[in-house]
């Protein structure tokens, strides 16, 4: 392998004492520090509690309103506004999720269903939240539009199994999502 | 120099092809010699070149009927009288293209001709074929069992158009359809490729399916009053393109592409059907056929194919077991077998017997042997297993090794002791028994005669009476857990692969009784087959690699199995491609 030197730039003699960087230093902070005073930092409105506006009180404060459109929080499963479960448990998404957080159980929707023409659903899905990397990969991947990353970010748990959100819990996240495709339905 | 004919040297190609019983095909462009009357399709597979097909099956009739192979056929142009023909420097005369495309299958090769299976002229035929097979194809594929080894999906990607352009409604047609146990019917998914018909027509005998209605309406359907319940009928659905026929037992169960696939063979008879294992973790999700135009050509029963659940079943025995004061305890493979050792050193070799079966594989059998011989008992059996041929795959012999314990005994009839033992036990003479995977209630024992020997040891895969009779209890390994070889009633020596652990505890047969033998040695299966085959000559210079995927045949036995029979007269009569 070849090897190249690379020569370090010599340091004038004020840089080696570098006095003048601490006090560069110094002043930056005492700014900022006049700066919030005065209630003048960057989402000290946004922010405003107990303190001075430039920390986020958290917990009693939440990211909630100050997430981005784009921001990717827990999957989670979700129906649509005739109450139908999306998921057809096709299994893509847990083909799909590169830290294989997904187990599904596929199952058979029963002949007295409403929806039995559709015939699959999951009968178990579980998405191992302590594996998650919120990739979304799931969400691309997935046929139905039946996972969706939410905003939800604050998961935890006591327990390995608490971090393990398992079906009914996937839909209380996910919840009614409107303006899907529909095409299982009887066409006209 | 210029007239062929005038030199000896300067043969034509055709002649040279015509002395092989060859012809002469151009494929893509290279000039080939494929043997007269191959199909232009199996012509085109020999070189590599892929035509697709949904209709065409090499074991069925060619009806030609899903226009998906059409390839550009051309033949030399005729010449005028008294003109000879034109050939290149080669010797290969010009060819003359058609300018309209033939199917791939049905046709065969001539001297001479020309294929193409590339070019606008085949990819507008493709495309347009695919076209109107999707029209009124479903958006089923994310809830259908067959996505991910569906042909029609594959193709779609390869040749399809990416979009619909068709506006209409689509046909409605009637799906999820009972018909049959073991399969389902959607009808929407169908393509109408009538290899199911010809399946059911011409191999299983039973041509209970067919199709109702015309055009768009075409309608697969089972025949009035009847349902598709032949012990062959699963093979349709490993046969239909699409998801149209699925899997009453595979059923939703998993995506193929979790699957791995394993090759190894049939164990619930003496045809020792070659099959593909298909796992995820350590669950066996399903079995298919794997060809073997020697034994199974590319089909088996659905009794045997079914016969897998109890691997994992609730029934299943995942610890050794040694029996105390009337109840079994869970023990440890050392105390259960000094317990086995220690039982057996009781008893003299003339009051032990041991009882193995022909399901074992041929190491198994070997080193049973070998611990008789070093026990010195003389009373060791098989136990026989025969019911009716059903004249297409079964086998009347439904142990699948027993020409294997035949060869590595060096018996005529493996089993011929086990009369013999049943007396002894009756009589009070054989006190010991070391049962080897066998139910012996199956054998003619009853309660009462197991109830008189003072020691049974047993390896089992399952909990029943001999199990419940025995004072140590062994667990094995089921067919789909071991590695072995197995010889076939044809006299064909196959091979067993691993496609799942050995559930909980349990363990390879031949680890057992290499155990059970006090012996450290042999640490492989490998060492287990050579030691095996020097002393059987019929495995003289074969190791369980050179067996291979489709087995090796090493003896003759005179036994045929009928549907390669059928297979045979079929493919003598030019009906099929075989």
């Amino acid at each position: 392998m070849p090897v190249i030197k690379v020569k370090r730039p010599p340091l004038a003699t004020g840089e080696k004492f570098y006095l003048g960087a601490v006090f560069k230093g110094f002043i930056i902070t005492l700014r900022h520090a006049i700066d919030s005073m005065r209630g003048k930092t960057r989402g000290a409105k946004d922010l405003a509690s107990s303190g001075l506006g430039a920390t986020m009180q958290f917990p009693e404060q939440r990211w909630d309103d100050h997430m981005p459109e784009y921001y990717r929080g827990a999957p989670a499963l979700v129906t649509d506004e005739q109450g139908r479960e999306r998921c057809v448990s096709c299994q893509l998404c847990e083909f799909i999720c590169p830290p294989k957080a997904i187990k599904i159980e596929p199952g058979e929707i029963p002949s007295d269903d409403p929806w039995a023409k559709v015939e699959k659903r999951p009968k178990e899905f579980d998405i191992d939240m302590t594996r998650c990397i919120y990739c979304g990969m799931c969400e691309e991947v997935c046929p139905e539009q039946a996972i969706y990353l939410r905003k939800d970010y604050l998961i935890t748990g006591g327990t390995r199994a608490e971090m393990i959100h398992d079906k009914k819990k996937l839909y209380e996240i996910g919840g009614v999502r409107v303006g899907l495709v529909n095409k299982w339905n009887e066409l006209k | 120099m210029s007239d062929p004919a005038s030199t000896a040297e300067a043969r034509l190609p055709k002649d040279i092809a015509a002395e092989k019983g060859m012809v002469n095909v151009q494929i893509d462009g290279v000039w080939r010699q494929v043997p007269k009357g191959t199909r232009m399709i199996e012509a085109c597979r020999m070189f590599a070149v892929e035509v697709p097909h949904y209709c065409y099956h090499p074991k069925l009739s060619s009806p030609g009927n899903c226009r998906m192979c059409l390839v550009q056929m051309g033949m030399p142009p005729r010449p005028a009288p008294g003109q000879e023909p034109v050939r290149d420097e080669n010797g290969y005369e010009s060819i003359g293209w058609m300018p309209r495309p033939v199917i791939a299958c049905a046709n065969t090769v001539g001297e001479n001709m020309g294929i193409r299976t590339t070019g606008e002229l085949v990819e507008k035929c493709r495309e347009g074929v695919m076209e109107f097979l999707l029209i009124n194809h479903p958006l089923d594929c994310p809830i259908c069992d067959q996505a991910g080894e569906c042909r029609l999906q594959e193709h779609s990607v390869g040749h399809g158009r990416g979009q619909s352009r068709f506006v209409d409604m689509k046909v409605k047609k009637p799906k999820n359809v009972d018909i049959g146990p073991r399969i389902r019917l959607d009808d929407e998914r169908c393509i109408m490729c009538s290899r199911c018909i010809r399946f059911m027509d011409e191999v299983a005998g039973d041509p209970v399916l067919g199709f109702t209605q015309r055009g768009t309406y075409t309608t697969l359907t089972v025949h009035p009053g009847r349902k598709l319940d032949s012990n062959y009928s699963l093979n349709t659905a490993d046969i239909c393109p699409v998801g149209a026929l699925t899997s009453n037992d595979f059923r939703f169960q998993m995506r193929v592409w979790f699957l791995k696939e394993t090759k190894t063979i049939d164990v619930n008879c003496g045809t020792g059907a070659n099959i593909v294992v298909w796992t995820r973790g350590n669950k066996i999700h399903r079995i298919t056929p794997r060809q073997n135009d020697e034994v199974n050509s590319c089909w088996m029963p659905d009794s045997h194919r079914l016969n897998f659940h109890y691997i994992d079943s609730d029934h299943r025995l995942t610890e050794p077991l040694v029996k105390k004061d009337g109840r079994h305890h869970a023990a440890s493979w050392t105390d259960a077998l000094a317990a086995v050792r220690a039982g057996l050193d009781r008893f003299s070799a003339a009051e032990t017997a041991i009882i193995a079966s022909a399901r074992m594989t041929n190491e198994e059998l070997h080193l049973t042997m070998e611990l008789a011989e070093a026990r010195g008992i003389e009373e060791i059996t098989t136990v026989p297993r025969s019911g009716e041929s059903d004249g297409i795959l079964i086998s009347a012999d439904r142990n699948p090794n027993t020409t294997g314990a035949r060869l590595v005994w060096r018996r005529e009839d493996p089993s011929f002791r086990l009369a013999g033992i049943l007396d002894g036990v009756r009589s009070g003479k054989i006190k010991a028994l070391l049962v080897l995977g066998e139910d012996l209630t199956e054998a003619g024992f009853t309660a009462d005669d197991l109830a008189k020997l003072d020691f049974i040891a047993s390896t089992q895969l399952l909990a029943g009476p001999t199990a419940e009779a025995s004072d140590v209890v062994l667990p094995g390994a089921a067919f789909a857990e071991k590695r072995g070889s197995m010889v076939n009633v044809t006299g064909r020596l196959q091979r067993l692969n691993r496609a799942v652990e050995p559930q909980g505890q349990s363990r390879d047969d031949w680890e057992i009784l290499r155990d059970l033998a006090g012996r450290k040695e042999p640490h492989l299966i490998e060492d287990v087959f050579k030691s095996m085959a020097a002393k059987v000559p019929e495995f003289e210079g074969l190791n369980l690699s050179k067996i291979g995927d489709l087995g090796k045949a090493v003896v003759e036995t005179g036994v045929t199995i009928p549907l390669l029979e059928n297979e045979r007269a079929r493919k003598a009569a030019g009906q099929i491609v075989g």
